[in-house]
């Protein structure tokens, strides 16, 4: 009984836990052939480091995609949003604090820019984000022209890219001595939290005298995504704890994973996205979701250009170059949609990592360079097309 | 008689749910100006699709014959091959490419590789002749009126050496002028032995041009009339067009109709750049609380321009005159704004620009009003769930949850899902364009009870419909649209069938 409904279950959410599956069989992989390498807590903080400034792209990308559009100037941008970080902080004297301000409005300002000729002007985003492109990349060779690379002084500054959360006890405590402790009581946190939310969602439906899964089911499901967020927690605990960058990158993804399920703006995304006519004739301003969006956009572009310097401790001349492929490929292996109207933040995060976790794993492979490209393309278009016939087989 | 041309005989096609041909024969004689009349959704069109092979051999049942011998066209690639040319009431020109392109689009002459441009310019020449349309062939299409390019279009069919040439409403988007100059080149071109069939909306010109008549009603023929022995009048072509009787799937209401008008246009002109021409001009009318008023016009008379134009203009017409709600003047510049002020449109048509046909019913029914469910814009989900299945309820969507994607339900159903969306803005005025169109008899009958239950409760309705017995059965007052002008406007007691087509074909 349980395992037929366990089936339907899956079944009928393939396409949502198919991008899951796809990461714990990548992850399994590499597993194996690094001998353990792969998964072990040390590498693994470095890999979520180096995920960072491509998932906090990828997020932004995903609402772009939805809305039926795209945004090719997002790495130079990025990359030149970390040089101007990197200037106002050692030519303008800027504290870090107003360094990453500035980024980020700055971001901001640059997506409603596109955002205006998409939306406004009503020139395609292709071209628009071209054009956006080609000037970024100008304007970061120009700013970094007479420095070179320019290397960030700020420990504060560099800590978000390279530091750890720091611990709540001292690290030569004798309770638990090989983990962190603050990681563990954040998980711990987590997982009581998950549990608690589903518990009151699901009293509240019920109140409702709506429908809710079996309770069997629930438990199983409550079980298991515990177990899954213990594990993540004891790796991560394991070596220097959660980094900086992780507790960012998970913020933002619960800022735009709450604001797409939870918002009228969310739902007024989806809507355009689904069907931009029929959202305009319901009263939702295409214009403004468009402008919202490409917003949101350049935001995270700041941010990325934050986390990429920050984590090089410098801005560099070639920063941000091919980050919008990476963003766009992890969007759509997490699932969004070129049709429009589907796809999820979480998804990309998730996309985000299987792709970092492809180069990880087959640099620790010593796989050549040739190769990775070539296998980084197939997996796109495997994840492109599990997602297309999937669909298609629902309809 | 002669030995026909083309014989179509006993031809059946079934769309899922719906029988639009069914056991229709039709005869055309060689050389024949042949129009085929009837009201939206006869059949006209879709048996002309049977014919050219837009729906291919084994798509229905039935015969084509063409000269006795039976044919089997698998696309239009072969019903070109037979001499059989289509001409589409939307144009099927690529604006940006020239005159001489276009009529050789898909057949181009070809010199070894290349095209052969000295060729193609000289045959294309000839075909523009043959429509006597004195042009320079290298104009880019974009660049010519809507007159001359349906001239284009025919050249383009010519040029494929048509015996028969079927024309969709050729006449629709054109001005006086130009249509008198397309019924002239129509008898020239029967004067060259070529066959044409013409689907029209405009009786005046079916007659003035037809050799026969053939008349479709709810996908079957109704009767084939002879112009030569004088059976052809506009009063014989329109009792035979309408016909049946309205019978009782319209339910009764007492009406409650108030003095107080709520939705007053007035001088409405709206012209729109993208067709280039004006599409309604000096329009008037007004709704009264607890009314339903009935627009009756044919596709393309400007109805549907009329709604969208008032509902907050989404397409960026120009415009001119007066919308007041309730006596307040208002100005909508988007249709949030026509939604805020209580008016609510249900579009004519729901996959296309009413429903997100990938989102669930819940989302569809909640998105025009999300605000109302949200605090601090974050959306109640329980309060949310509840709205939708309230409306589940009420309306009697029948889906196996509120969760299921609108695109698995049925016409009827998707129908009421629109609806829904409408009836929680809690609107003062709600315009239905073709509130029925596409869905069965069943459905047809919960969407009226729904429409009388509304203006019992004090709403008013404006119905937008091509379905004359629909417009009779259901409205209050009546407004005849045609060309873009308000043509009539009729109290239900003073309305019957032929009345409405007369007004709403002149």
């Amino acid at each position: 009984m349980i395992f037929k409904d366990l089936r339907t279950a899956v079944r009928s959410n393939i396409r949502e836990y198919g991008m899951y599956i796809a990461l714990v069989v990548i992850m399994g992989i590499f597993t194996i052939t690094t001998g353990g390498v792969f998964i072990s807590s040390r590498n693994i903080a470095n890999l979520l480091n180096q995920t960072g400034y491509i998932a906090v792209l990828a997020i932004g990308m995903t609402l772009v995609i939805v809305i039926r559009h795209i945004d090719l100037s997002v790495g130079f941008l990025s990359g030149f949003l970390g040089a101007i970080a990197a200037i106002a902080m050692t030519a303008w004297g800027f504290p870090a604090w107003a360094a990453i301000l500035a980024a980020l409005a700055m971001g901001t300002l640059a997506g409603l820019l596109t955002g205006f000729l998409v939306a406004n002007v009503g020139i395609p985003a292709f071209v628009a984000s071209l054009a956006g492109w080609l000037i970024y990349r100008g304007a970061l060779l120009l700013v970094t022209l007479k420095t070179g690379t320019i290397i960030i002084p700020s420990k504060f500054f560099n800590a978000i890219g390279n530091g750890y959360l720091p611990d709540i006890f001292p690290v030569d405590s004798t309770f638990l001595p090989d983990l962190h402790k603050l990681t563990l009581l954040i998980g711990i946190l987590a997982i009581i939290l998950f549990n608690f939310q589903s518990l009151r969602d699901r009293k509240n439906r019920q109140t409702y005298g709506f429908e809710v899964p079996h309770s069997d089911m629930f438990v199983m499901k409550l079980v298991f995504i515990s177990i899954v967020l213990g594990l993540i927690t004891w790796v991560i605990a394991g070596y220097n704890g959660m980094s900086w960058t992780l507790a960012i990158v998970l913020v933002v993804v619960m800022v735009y994973h709450f604001v797409t399920t939870k918002t009228v703006l969310g739902r007024h995304i989806y809507a355009v996205g689904g069907n931009p006519e029929a959202a305009e004739l319901s009263g939702v301003s295409v214009k403004k979701i468009t402008l919202i969006v490409f917003g949101s956009m350049g935001l995270m572009c700041g941010l990325s250009g934050i986390l990429f310097a920050s984590r090089l401790q410098s801005a560099t001349t070639t920063a941000g170059t091919l980050f919008e492929l990476d963003a766009i490929a992890a969007a759509y292996i997490g699932g969004v949609s070129a049709a429009g109207g589907v796809g999820k933040v979480t998804g990309s995060l998730i996309g985000a990592i299987v792709y970092m976790s492809l180069t990880s794993g087959m640099n620790l492979m010593g796989t050549d360079i040739s190769l990775q490209y070539i296998i980084r393309g197939a997996v796109l278009v495997a994840a492109v097309v599990f997602d297309v016939t999937t669909r298609r087989a629902k309809s | 008689m002669s030995t026909p041309i083309l014989e179509m005989k006993n031809i059946t096609k079934t769309f899922p749910g719906v029988r639009a041909l069914s056991d229709v024969s039709f005869r055309v004689t060689p050389g024949a100006i042949h129009c085929l009349v009837g009201e939206n959704g006869a059949g006209k069109s879709t048996l002309m699709k049977v014919l050219s092979g837009v729906y291919p051999y084994g798509d229905y049942t039935g015969d084509i014959l063409l000269r006795s011998a039976p044919q089997k066209f698998r696309g239009i690639a072969d019903s070109e091959r037979a001499g059989i040319g289509i001409i589409y009431q939307e144009l099927a020109l690529v604006p940006d490419m020239t005159v001489f392109d276009n009529i050789m689009l898909g057949h181009e002459i070809k010199n070894g590789l290349t095209v052969d441009l000295n060729e193609t310019i000289k045959k294309a020449t000839e075909m523009l002749k043959k429509v006597r349309l004195d042009l320079n062939p290298s104009t880019k299409v974009k660049d010519l009126g809507v007159g001359k390019q349906q001239l284009v279009e025919i050249a383009k069919a010519l040029s494929r050496d048509v015996s028969i040439l079927i024309l969709d409403e050729p006449t629709a988007a054109l001005n006086e002028d130009d249509c008198d100059n397309l019924l002239d080149i129509l008898r020239a071109l029967k004067r060259d032995g070529v066959t044409c069939i013409m689907i029209s909306h405009k009786l005046k010109e079916v007659i003035r041009i037809a050799d026969t008549v053939t008349v479709l009603r709810d996908g079957q023929t109704v009767c084939t009339l002879d112009a030569a022995s004088g059976e052809v009048s506009e009063g014989v072509l329109i009792k035979h067009m309408v016909g049946r009787e309205i019978d009782d799937v319209y339910p009764k209401r007492e009406k409650k109709i108030s003095d107080e008008v709520v939705l007053d246009v007035k001088d409405w002109t709206v012209f729109s750049h993208g067709l280039g021409r004006t599409v309604l001009k000096d329009v008037n009318f007004h709704v009264r609380r607890g009314e339903i008023v009935g627009f009756a016009g044919l596709m393309g008379s400007g109805r549907t321009e009329l709604a969208r134009s008032v509902f907050g203009n989404p397409d960026g017409y120009r415009i001119a005159g007066e919308v007041a709600v309730e006596g307040v003047p208002k100005r909508f510049s988007e249709p949030r704004a026509a939604i805020d002020s209580g008016v609510a449109y249900v579009t004519e048509d729901r996959k296309k620009n009413g429903l997100i046909l990938i989102q669930d019913v819940k989302q569809n029914v909640t998105l025009a009003n999300l605000r109302s469910l949200a605090s601090r814009g974050v959306v109640d989900a329980n309060g949310e769930t509840k709205v939708a299945e309230d409306y589940r309820a009420a309306l009697a969507i029948k889906t196996p949850s509120i969760g299921q994607t609108v695109v698995n339900l049925s016409g009827g159903n998707q129908q009421k899902v629109s609806v829904a969306k409408w009836l929680f803005v809690k609107p003062k005025v709600l315009i239905l364009d073709e509130p029925t169109r596409g869905i069965d008899v069943g459905a047809k009958y919960e969407i009226y009870t729904l429409m009388n239950r509304l203006v019992d409760e004090g709403m008013s309705i404006v119905m937008i419909s091509s379905e004359l017995p629909e417009i009779l059965g259901m409205s209050d007052r009546i407004y005849t649209v045609s060309s873009g002008r308000i043509t009539g406007e009729l109290a239900i007691k003073d309305a019957t069938q032929e009345k409405i087509m007369q007004l709403a074909t002149s």
